[in-house]
């Protein structure tokens, strides 16, 4: 009986995957495929540092060139998976081999949503996803002066931030009523907006993109919503992304929204599983089908499948954590916030130092820290502990959070 | 060419040559040294890449930021007062030509 797990992607999930199955004592073969020709690298600085004036040429690695020698993972770098076989347990590749599997997963990822308007293929109009994107996109920002910015999530503000710093005049348009509104306390988008503003950066509110007008096939101006014009030498559009799992659809397993798999991450067919932000699966906190994309839910789902795999059958139940880096502003949010009835503020808002407790029904489901890396750790501690704590307590300026959430959970400094 | 030693707990090392600009960081992700995670990319936001730098060259080191000093204090090994820095804040440099450091046992709260 073959005994080859074979990965389809090579992003974090992927790369994470490979490695842990060695870890927990895989013997069998592993063949990994990933659709773009470059080592897997870190997405993460690709809207950070990697865009800034002061940026290393290299996109970091999530592995060493070694790795896959060294833990006997044949890696397919440029090489997408077309058709699968379930019945025959197959795989068919674009360099037209066909790989038979013991177990398949899924790790597909995502990719950005795109605009089709009037001037969306004009020349100038970027999206940031891949390193090819990113290096096209530093080049660009070099000679620019105007930057318009099409949505107020993560990758939108990380880029707008960059870009600002860089002396660029920096617009963005978002649609929703407050930016990264789909995931952030309406007071920490209120924070955000003023910090931007503050830095000079426009940001409208309750304007999407109508249109994109150009001169000799490269944008010179964004049209809003409202009929505003905004002069533009280069555009970046960061409206979302959509789960890749049409490979997964085409061959039967089901879909909707990301690919479904269970606790285990284990889809209706028992040898296939997927992960990352392709899979939709049942939260552990929130109780509801959710699909994440975050840096922690990849690498945290590939170390669970990896025990899954070899014999240990494990639930997905990891704590959920996320960053962003916006200017001098690092973010970090523990948990799930969404659906929160109540908040508390804790630090120094004023002094760009502070975090913000989110309640549901009386109970911590998640913190959102600026520039507050312990409190973020600490938030980590209480969240995965499922420590009991009362908004009272929190709005007590001299309550020591930090020693309270080490008095009850063991970790690494206490024992 | 400046260089970079990794003294692990099992007493292996790594001797990493590493160019001007590089972090600590960066040469142990990008060369697989073994107990460096590197996790946010470099951005002090995670404490995955913590050293404990050899007193010999504690003298030659950049400023501690607030931020790092912060991510120290939440650290998955003990913090040592004098050796412990971030992997991702110490970068090869004219006056930093080459560094040994410490791993720590381990980069991940349980």
């Amino acid at each position: 009986m073959t005994d080859n797990i074979v990965i389809i992607g090579g992003g974090q999930s992927g790369v994470q995957l490979a490695d842990s199955l060695r870890t927990e004592g895989h013997t069998g073969a592993i063949t990994l495929f990933a659709s773009e020709a470059h080592l897997p690298y870190q997405r993460p600085p690709l809207s950070k540092d990697f865009i800034s004036d002061q940026a290393d040429a290299s996109a970091l690695p999530l592995r060493a060139q070694r790795f896959f020698e060294d833990r006997a993972v044949t890696f397919h770098p440029g090489v997408t998976v077309t058709t699968i076989d379930r019945d025959a347990k197959t795989v068919t590749a674009s360099d037209g081999t066909t790989t038979v599997y013991s177990s398949l997963v899924f790790a597909t990822g995502a990719r950005n949503r795109t605009l089709s308007i009037e001037g969306s293929a004009l020349a100038g109009i970027h999206y940031l996803r891949t390193v090819d994107d990113a290096t096209l996109l530093r080049q660009e920002l070099a000679g620019a002066r105007r930057a318009v910015v099409v949505g107020a999530g993560f990758i939108g503000l990380e880029f707008a931030a960059s870009a600002r710093a860089r002396g660029l005049d920096v617009t963005v348009l978002e649609f929703g009523p407050r930016p990264m509104g789909r995931v952030l306390s309406e007071p920490m988008s209120r924070y955000f907006t003023e910090a931007h503003t503050r830095s000079g950066i426009a940001l409208r509110l309750g304007e999407g993109i109508a249109s994109f007008a150009g001169d000799g096939g490269r944008v010179t101006t964004a049209i809003g919503t409202t009929g505003t014009e905004y002069p533009a030498d280069l555009v970046l559009v960061g409206v979302g992304v959509i789960p890749n799992d049409e490979l997964a659809s085409a061959c039967g397993v089901p879909c909707e929204n990301g690919i479904i798999v269970d606790e285990r991450l284990q889809s209706s067919d028992p040898n296939v599983f997927a992960l990352g932000d392709c899979a939709r699966y049942p939260h552990a906190q929130t109780g509801t089908m959710t699909r994440l994309e975050s840096v922690q839910n990849a690498t945290d789902q590939a170390k669970t499948l990896a025990k899954t795999l070899t014999g240990t059958p494990a639930d997905y139940t990891s704590l959920a954590w996320f960053w962003s880096q916006q200017g001098s502003i690092k973010l970090q949010i523990a948990g799930i916030t969404d659906g929160h009835t109540d908040s508390v503020l804790r630090g120094d808002i004023d002094g760009d130092k502070f975090s913000i407790y989110c309640f549901r029904d009386g109970t911590l489901v998640g913190v959102e820290s600026v520039n507050s890396p312990a409190d973020h750790m600490t938030a980590r501690r209480l969240l995965s502990g499922a420590m009991p704590l009362s908004t009272a307590q929190l709005a007590d300026a001299s309550f020591d959070l930090k020693a309270y959430s080490k008095s009850l959970v063991p970790t690494a400094e206490s024992v | 060419m400046p260089a970079i030693t990794f003294h692990h707990e099992n007493g292996t090392t790594d001797l990493i040559e590493a160019v001007a600009g590089t972090s600590v960081m960066r040469a142990a992700v990008t060369n697989g040294v073994d107990g460096i995670v590197g996790e946010c990319g470099g951005q002090a936001m995670c404490a995955t890449c913590h050293v404990y730098v050899r007193e010999e060259y504690l003298d030659r080191l950049p400023t501690m930021s607030d931020d790092e000093e912060e991510m120290l204090e939440v650290t998955a090994s003990p913090r040592d007062e004098e050796r412990s820095r971030l992997g991702c804040q110490l970068k090869i440099t004219s006056t930093l030509t080459e560094i040994a450091v410490d791993v720590p046992v381990t980069q991940v709260h349980p």
